[in-house]
């Protein structure tokens, strides 16, 4: 298509002369790459150099007050968060991901809408989640600012990243592994949680690693359902603040902002962790 | 037996795949149900045109959160996108080995940091810088261009990265054979051959932008109106909501609803022009 170059006859045995665009342009990539990772070590950095030294025993302490701002019962009711959010989304996306790759007949109308749905979802800000998980979870059901409305809405925010990483991992599996298991005699149900899954988990894995690294993340779509009670909740009806949430809260206030710069500090580790764990678990996946 | 639990288990994994078209409709149906009434209640003329948004006399023209929602995509896509694209092709042709190695979950992390974290960075650092350098107040459109722009950057590096990775080498190896240096065969071969694959990195990144909700609250100062200059502030539609929603009663709420489903109809644009480029790109 777009081969079709003024290439000089005669210069093929020698090293075509660098033009000054070519220098330009290679000089204008190295400098992109550069201002990428210089950005990204410049937020960093500036979170670690002011963070770490406003940690302080006292904002762990075991109760929140407006005096010590204490992130624990946050980091707590985040991975009450993360936790129950997973128990809803993953089983759903699981097992709407072996329909759509086991289950499915070629040119189905119900897979092409689950499709376009499952798209649309990963397309909806987190704002407009956030409005309708207060719609309906919070007054229309009247389950209130709670745990359970906010993990509610979160997985079907996630739901869509489950279904795409686990439909991804199941259609890696060779088809040969469902032939084996067919000719052997088992049914379509045993083919797929005994023969299939098994190789697929890393995939599964990894998709359910990402997913935890939004949730952590998550505050817009937060705030509206979970609420922004900073203790332990006594139940899924009681309120709770993530972490986003606690750094939303203190930021907007502006009365501490060292335990903001804090629980940057946390987050930030946090997320460094999850994405750590992701790479493994991907490396792991490519050796298979 | 053996028959019925493979019944149960069809239904069961057919149910799980219904939950996302049963999420959508009852998406649709609540926002709808609120905020359509809202939007014949106020005049839809009125409400996306009115330059006015005053509550408290229920008034309600979202028009200078439209432009504020384009204006700061547009400034956070001049940023991102050549920024990022360059970036890609760094990545995908000039990187060595260990340079990848390093740079690839540098891009990563910078799709992990949460939002919260950008909009403080952009608060207690970028802030300052502006009102020190132009002596204004300091949360502007310009802070929430530039945190917008770096907010979308590790989407469109990624999405073009895997575009430019998959052009077939045989491509590059024939710009090479007829003469091209190594900078010409990328430009004005590979980068072309990618077209469909790198506008859908754009457009994700369109969408990223448009959403953002928490890091844009935070720096763009939210006054309602129309900017003159990229140091004003500006308010955009998913401030607009995530402002008010919290005291916010009867009309009041019902427009803020409104909002949102301006906004759904945004996105549902972009997902449309999103799903065309990669039927396109896989062609």
């Amino acid at each position: 298509m777009a081969l079709k170059r003024n290439a000089e006859p005669g210069a093929a045995n020698a090293k075509p002369p660098r033009k000054v665009s070519s220098r330009i342009l290679a000089a204008l990539v190295r400098i992109s790459a550069f201002a990428t990772a210089a950005v990204l070590a410049i937020i960093v950095g500036y979170i670690l150099v002011m963070g770490v030294p406003a940690l302080s025993p006292e904002l762990f302490a075991a109760e929140y007050t407006s005096e010590n701002v204490s992130m624990l019962p946050s980091l707590v009711d985040t991975l009450l968060a993360v936790l129950l959010t997973l128990v809803i989304a993953v089983p759903l996306g699981v097992m709407a991901a072996i329909f759509l790759v086991e289950y499915t007949t070629r040119g189905s109308k119900f897979v092409k809408v689950v499709r376009i749905t499952a798209e649309t979802l990963a397309g909806i800000p987190s704002i407009v989640y956030g409005l309708f998980g207060m719609l309906f979870f919070v007054t229309f059901l009247g389950w209130g600012l709670s745990l359970l409305s906010g993990c509610l809405t979160l997985a079907i925010m996630v739901l869509p990243t489950v279904m795409r990483t686990t439909e991804e991992a199941l259609r890696a599996v060779p088809d040969s592994y469902r032939e084996g298991s067919f000719g052997l005699g088992a049914g379509r149900l045993r083919t797929v949680l005994s023969v299939v899954l098994p190789p697929a988990m890393p995939g599964i894995l990894g998709g359910i690693i990402l997913s935890i690294g939004r949730i952590v993340g998550e505050s817009a779509a937060l705030i509206f359902t979970a609420g922004t009670v900073a203790a332990i909740p006594m139940g899924v009806f009681d309120s709770v603040r993530t972490m986003s949430v606690h750094m939303y809260v203190l930021s907007c206030e502006g009365l501490h902002i060292d335990a903001a710069y804090a629980t940057a500090v946390v987050l930030l580790v946090i997320v460094v962790l999850i994405n750590a764990l992701a790479s493994f678990v991907a490396k792991r996946l490519t050796k298979i | 037996m053996k028959g019925i639990k493979e019944t149960i288990a069809k239904v069961l994994f057919t149910a799980a795949a219904g939950v996302s078209i049963l999420a959508v409709a009852l998406i649709c149906v609540f926002l709808f149900a609120s905020g359509v009434p809202a939007i014949g209640e106020i005049g839809p003329i009125e409400f996306l045109t009115g330059t006015i948004w005053r509550p408290a006399s229920d008034t309600y023209g979202i028009f200078p959160m439209i432009l504020g929602s384009i204006y700061a995509t547009a400034g956070a896509l001049a940023i991102g996108v050549p920024v990022g694209l360059l970036c890609a092709v760094y990545l995908s042709r000039f990187a060595s080995p260990r340079v990848k190695r390093i740079l690839t979950p540098g891009v990563e992390l910078l799709a992990g940091i949460p939002s919260v974290i950008y909009g403080f960075f952009g608060l207690v650092v970028l802030v300052p810088l502006i009102r020190q350098t132009f002596t204004v107040q300091g949360m502007s459109l310009l802070a929430a261009c530039i945190i917008l722009g770096i907010m979308i950057l590790p989407t469109i590096i990624t999405v073009a990265r895997n575009a430019l990775d998959a052009v077939p080498d045989s491509y590059y190896e024939g710009a090479l054979a007829l003469g091209a240096d190594h900078e010409r065969s990328v430009f004005r071969v590979l980068v072309p051959a990618a077209g469909s694959g790198i506008m859908a990195g754009v457009v994700l990144g369109v969408g990223r932008a448009i959403g953002e909700t928490m890091a844009v609250v935070m720096i763009a100062g939210n006054q309602v109106q129309i900017p003159d200059s990229l140091l004003d502030g500006v308010r955009t539609l998913t401030t607009n909501i995530v402002m008010e929603m919290g005291y916010a009663a009867d009309l009041h709420r019902d427009a803020l609803i409104a909002t949102a489903v301006v906004l759904f109809v945004f996105v549902l644009l972009i997902n449309l022009a999103f799903a065309a480029l990669n039927a396109r790109s896989r062609k």
